[in-house]
């Protein structure tokens, strides 16, 4: 799983940087992410500007990314998704979990 | 309406390495369609998607029984219809027990049948002797 970690106005931003999220790769983000908030990084911010597909493994590992964060009392929101990406969380209710950004300016005026 | 006449035969190892090439083999599909003149970029997505969820349940379950194991993908579309065949080599399951997503309470898991079954018009899988099949129908 290629992707990027930056601290930024008080949030830890993961640009994630592949096409795609799938049964592969979906366990080391899982892992990247819990290992993380485990480490005090509670406020995270998800960017998901280059990803063009997720499957269900990929909804499952940022759910539970959402999941540790928010015992932890920190959050993990999402910015950047592609329409069809975005259709994913609508068609599975995960819409209505996740704080979904335009932008990382929208998500640092709402989540910083 | 679609008059395509197309079959794809495909057997790969069981591995995950390999969804991004079964997933992308339905795209292009879905792309390359003739007369198709519904949402073409919708249905790419869906194909990929599709196949993506059969086949990682495939590996997941042909793994736990013989790391070497392999699955067969068959895609076959004729007379407007798309037909996707999963073999595997596992135990089986029950496709009537699987319930739907607690959408209130949801759960890192479990998500992958549902998009089949949403998205798809048809599913069924059934055990034979040799192997079992998960076969989706979509009408085009």
């Amino acid at each position: 799983m290629k992707l990027k970690l930056e601290k930024m106005n008080g949030c830890s931003v993961i640009f994630i940087q592949e096409e795609r999220i799938d049964a592969h790769n979906s366990g080391e983000l899982k892992e990247y992410i819990l290992h993380m908030i485990e480490h005090g990084e509670i406020n995270i911010i998800v960017q998901l500007e280059s990803v063009r597909f997720i499957d269900s493994s990929g909804l499952g590992a940022l759910l539970s990314g959402y999941k540790n964060a928010a015992a932890k009392s920190g959050k993990l929101a999402l910015a950047c998704c592609k329409q069809q990406v975005l259709s994913m969380f609508e068609l599975t209710r995960l819409n209505r979990v996740f704080e979904i950004y335009t932008d990382l300016n929208e998500a640092f005026e709402n989540e910083a | 309406m679609c008059n395509s006449v197309l079959q794809v035969d495909v057997i790969i190892p069981t591995q995950t390495k390999y969804l991004d090439l079964i997933g992308s083999i339905g795209e292009h599909i879905a792309k390359d369609l003739d007369d198709f003149s519904g949402d073409r970029e919708a249905l790419a997505y869906h194909l990929n998607l599709v196949l993506t969820e059969a086949t990682t349940n495939a590996i997941k379950h042909a793994t736990l029984m013989t790391p070497k194991d392999t699955v067969r993908i068959t895609i076959h579309i004729q007379d407007n219809e798309l037909n996707i065949k999963v073999y595997d080599h596992g135990q089986g399951f029950d496709l009537e027990t699987v319930p739907l997503p607690d959408f209130d309470q949801p759960k890192e898991s479990g998500m992958g049948l549902y998009f089949i079954r949403t998205l798809m018009d048809s599913v069924t899988y059934t055990k034979k002797s040799d192997c079992n099949v998960l076969e989706i129908i979509k009408h085009l």
